[in-house]
């Protein structure tokens, strides 16, 4: 088989060589966390998803080799193919941070803000896209749109107010499972996850919704306002499960699992989809088999309370800091030295004798 | 020896005649005592009275309901995982129909309890209230106490009453900064 032709892109000054084919988004996250644009819609394991957010907003500064013209405007990076030759400014733009600015304040013009009640507070996509690259105030002043809330079954809670309409349920309903019954009703700003009519989701594999849900709209019934999502201790763990793969976190609160999500990568994607039975059904300790605690960013709030033993270290930078920046000090005390002489004079001893009795101690260690 | 070039000099020289007599410094001295005797005291009497202590005092913990009655706080747990004494705990619930006078939004606190032995007074969870829930009072110390069973103070203790509402002259820092500014 041939080797895959390889292109070369540059992304914030960084070169990577990547297969004809890939996306900008991918070629980023090939090169790591720094330069890897935010994704609100964009799902890599969902195929289709992806360019309906604009979070991803890059500025393409050279089109290709052949074609070194910049793109006129800015281009949504997920859907986006990446050219021989091309440069791309993600965080080194102005114009990217600017125009991020103004997709968090769109995203957010309907979004209730409802936070200290979400389910999701602490590992929200919105939240941290927000707090990275969007402004602390809000300029709107006109009434939020509602919606009436639905029953989506025991297992799954809508909160439609929350929703941005990234599509990614739609698409895991439509790949994941074998038969989608909701999806995006209405158009517009009336827009909205519904089932058709009054639907029950209850398939085997329904429950991914709630992990690939980068917001609040879609989350578990049966966690509903059970713990805040720092309190609760994640913990890698894997059954077997003849239907998925069974690898899974378990998040406890004391010595009781409050709920189970499937493992997510780095980009908080999950890769392996489990069931409802694992996700919903298996909420003893004794139906797993855990295999350590799931390892937490230490910028993340779920980190926060807890002190795993490698965090708790010496501040080496501290340490090195004073090392280089301070004297060394000639410790060997004269004073003491003098002591030594004086205390083995025949002066200091008929002294102490004399007045023994003030000095219980010393003298009876003599 | 002298150490320092700070030390004030005395005047040594010989006193003269009237000096001698010493009226002059015993009366310069009565002069002053009856100068504090008729001036405004600077202790007050303690505990009968109590001073101001500004309106951002941090005292005694409250969870404030607002202007309906309806309680503010919906168990979010910011203020638990900003305490860094780890002294506040909670257990949320959902608002059920029909309680909607009582609490403000569709979660609540079930149970919310502070450990006065943990309690710092830092005042962080003021300030880690989304929901301008939890404050320290200014005029209320919490008491002392004789056990260890008094320590941990639940929403009986903690929750405002209604017939005697807790206010105070500024609510932040900021406002408290407005404040200063205004009465210079």
């Amino acid at each position: 088989m041939d080797t895959p032709q390889l292109i070369k892109v540059t992304i914030d000054g960084q070169e990577v060589h990547v297969p004809v084919g890939t996306t900008i988004m991918e070629a980023a996250r090939q090169i790591g966390p720094d330069v890897a644009p935010p994704a609100m819609c964009y799902y890599k394991p969902l195929k289709g998803s992806g360019g309906k957010c604009r979070a991803c907003l890059v500025k393409v500064s050279q089109g290709s080799e052949k074609d070194p013209r910049p793109m006129p405007k800015l281009v949504a990076s997920c859907i986006t193919g990446a050219q021989d030759g091309m440069v791309v400014e993600n965080f080194t733009s102005p114009e990217v941070v600017e125009a991020r600015k103004g997709v968090v304040e769109f995203l957010l013009l309907n979004h209730p803000l409802d936070c200290p009640v979400c389910d999701q507070a602490g590992e929200c996509h919105l939240q941290d896209f927000a707090f990275e690259n969007g402004v602390g105030t809000t300029r709107y002043e006109e009434e939020r749109r509602t919606f009436e809330p639905e029953n989506l079954g025991d297992n799954i809670q809508l909160h439609m107010n929350r929703c941005v309409l990234c599509y990614r349920c739609v698409y895991t309903a439509d790949q994941i499972t074998d038969k989608r019954v909701h999806g995006v009703m209405y158009r517009g700003d009336h827009a909205e996850i519904s089932t058709y009519i009054n639907n029950v989701i209850e398939n085997d594999f329904s429950g991914n919704v709630i992990d690939v849900c980068p917001v609040g709209a879609l989350t578990d019934k049966t966690y509903r306002f059970k713990s805040r999502v720092w309190f609760s201790k994640p913990v890698d763990a894997h059954r077997d499960c003849d239907k998925c793969c069974g690898k899974v976190n378990l998040w406890y609160k004391g010595d009781e699992v409050i709920r189970v999500t499937a493992r997510k990568n780095q980009w908080g994607e999950v890769e392996d989809f489990i069931c409802n039975s694992c996700r919903f059904d298996s909420k003893k300790t004794a139906d797993w088999v855990i295999e350590g605690p799931t390892k937490v960013k230490r910028a993340s709030v779920i980190s926060a309370n807890k002190y795993p033993k490698n965090e708790i270290k010496k501040p080496a930078f501290a340490l090195d800091y004073a090392a280089h920046n301070f004297k060394k000090i000639n410790d060997d005390r004269p004073y003491y030295k003098n002591l030594k002489e004086v205390k083995g004079s025949e002066d200091y001893k008929a002294l102490m004798e004399q007045n023994a009795e003030f000095f219980p101690k010393e003298t009876s260690k003599k | 020896m002298q150490l320092t070039n700070r030390s004030k000099k005395t005047d040594k020289s010989d006193l003269s005649v009237l000096e001698k007599t010493y009226f002059p410094g015993v009366a310069k001295g009565m002069a002053i005592t009856l100068k504090h005797f008729f001036s405004k005291k600077a202790t007050i009497r303690y505990p009968e009275e109590k001073r101001y202590l500004g309106p951002v005092f941090r005292g005694h913990h409250i969870l404030k309901r607002d202007e309906a009655g309806r309680e503010r706080c919906t168990a979010c747990g910011l203020c638990a995982v900003a305490c860094p004494a780890e002294a506040i705990s909670m257990v949320a619930a959902e608002r059920v129909k029909g309680e909607e006078h009582l609490y403000r939004e569709e979660k609540y606190a079930a149970n919310y309890e502070v450990n006065m032995l943990r309690c710092i007074f830092c005042g962080l969870c003021e300030e880690a209230c989304p929901k301008q829930a939890v404050y320290l009072r200014h005029d209320k110390f919490v008491p002392v106490f004789t056990s260890r069973d008094q320590v941990i103070y639940g929403k009986d203790q903690l929750v405002e009453d209604m017939d005697n509402r807790y206010t105070r002259d500024a609510w932040t820092k900021e406002d408290m900064q407005e404040l200063w500014e205004k009465q210079k």
